[in-house]
């Protein structure tokens, strides 16, 4: 039985911890909806471009098509981009993109496939460290980021780039949590290298003059399709990530009320249940006299 | 009206701009060129340089540092790596341009060396075109 003071102490610090994870709450939500502003104006862009790709894509490939488009013609190495938060207190966000991405990486390996990754945020590298660290091979830190912009994309998209041009994967992988609501996100695996595009995408290819040439212009924006998918990718994340910290400090702000109100009630009751003892204590006494 | 075309200047960041416009000067791969309503559908890339939207009101210029131009009869789009109005652009945003195009165009392999000097050459040219 815990003493008064003891009580007392346990119910003030729960009610501190109240306060932080309702004021985390309310910034992760303040985030969630400047996050979203973000995903929402990229997505012209990246539906164009997709767009315009898949057409593109449909008219060029078989011979002579961009690696980047048909692969290397090997299925061998495979890298996978793990993307996940750099801070913590998310709820389950980091562990659901890491489970995925684990999964896959025990598939290929079944396979007998070799398996790289390369990991974007600290925290999915620190769950990963322990069973699959001896296939790391970059990691991209952006605690420093205050704002997500198409710089910080186009930099891991150029290290992919660099990492395909010089041979050292076959294909690529964005693992993301894609954002769907506050409450759901789900975690994605995304196929960047060699490039595939939805098949109901008509080719509208004969309908356009091209300039310089089909080819040229395919060149050319194949690897900004990587860089944009990433960045979509990272803001689909980012959105997902406040979501996932905003439903989690709901919970904990709701857990606290509920263990300060079971706390307040235990704590009456020990006073309760002292003032009473002291009461038969004096009584007894005085009949005892 | 049926001599406008819908105009839309899309970053990845943001949308910049959606307008109804009568001519739009693009800065293409090979050249400039200036689509009216009524030109005949066209994908051409986009080379470093300034891009101009007129209309009845008057005329809007953005520098773009390349992506690709979507033309049809109707309506352009312009899906621009980095577009920014000319009145907000300074001189250390083309110096930060220029000196990262030379470092590209340093490490560039012999066969695109040419098309990363080429790219230098068109940001001076840019900028001197936009009056800095």
């Amino acid at each position: 039985m815990p003493s008064l003071k003891d009580l007392k102490n346990r119910i003030g610090s729960v009610k501190n911890t109240r306060k932080i994870t309702k004021a985390m709450q309310m910034v992760a939500a303040a985030k969630l909806r400047r996050a979203q502003d973000s995903a929402e104006a990229a997505r012209p862009y990246a539906d164009r471009m997709n767009a315009v790709m898949a057409g593109l894509a449909g008219s060029a490939s078989g011979e002579g098509a961009p690696r980047l488009l048909s692969g290397t013609g090997a299925d061998r190495v495979h890298l996978l981009v793990v993307m996940t938060s750099e801070r913590g207190l998310c709820g389950g966000f980091n562990s659901s993109i890491v489970r995925k991405a684990r999964i896959a990486a025990q598939e290929l390996l079944a396979q007998g496939k070799t398996v790289k990754i390369l990991t974007v945020g600290k925290k999915g590298r620190e769950q990963l460290r322990r069973d699959y660290g001896q296939y790391f091979v970059a990691h991209v830190d952006l605690s420093e980021v205050k704002r997500l912009g198409y710089v910080n994309a186009r930099g891991i998209a150029q290290d992919i780039l660099a990492r395909f041009d010089a041979g050292e994967f076959d294909v690529a992988t964005l693992f993301y949590n894609r954002f769907v609501s506050v409450i759901s996100q789900v975690p994605t695996a995304q196929q960047v290298i060699p490039a595939v595009f939805d098949e109901k995408a008509e080719t509208v290819s004969d309908l356009y003059d091209y300039e310089p040439s089909e080819e040229g212009i395919l060149a050319d924006l194949l690897p900004r399709g990587v860089a944009t998918q990433v960045f979509t990718a990272l803001l689909e994340n980012a959105a997902s990530e406040q979501g996932a910290r905003m439903s989690a400090m709901d919970n904990a702000t709701r857990n606290a009320g509920d263990m300060i109100n079971k706390l307040t009630v235990e704590y009456n009751r020990s006073r309760q249940a002292a003032i009473t003892k002291e009461l038969i204590e004096i009584i007894s006494g005085a009949e005892a006299l | 009206m049926a001599d406008t075309l819908q105009f839309d200047l899309v970053s990845p960041e943001r949308r910049l701009a959606s307008v109804a416009a009568t001519e739009v000067q693009i800065p293409a791969a090979e050249g400039d060129m200036t689509a009216m309503a009524g030109h005949a559908p066209t994908i051409t890339t986009l080379r470093p340089g300034i891009l101009r939207v007129s209309n009845a009101q008057g005329s809007q210029s953005f520098v773009v540092t390349g992506g690709f131009a979507e033309i049809t009869q109707t309506a352009i789009s312009v899906l621009a790596e980095q577009a920014i109005p000319v009145e907000e652009t300074t001189g250390t945003i083309f110096d930060d341009l220029i000196a990262e195009a030379k470092s590209l165009a340093e490490i560039a392999l012999p066969e695109d060396k040419a098309a990363a000097e080429k790219m230098v050459n068109d940001i001076v040219a840019m900028r001197h075109a936009a009056g800095h």
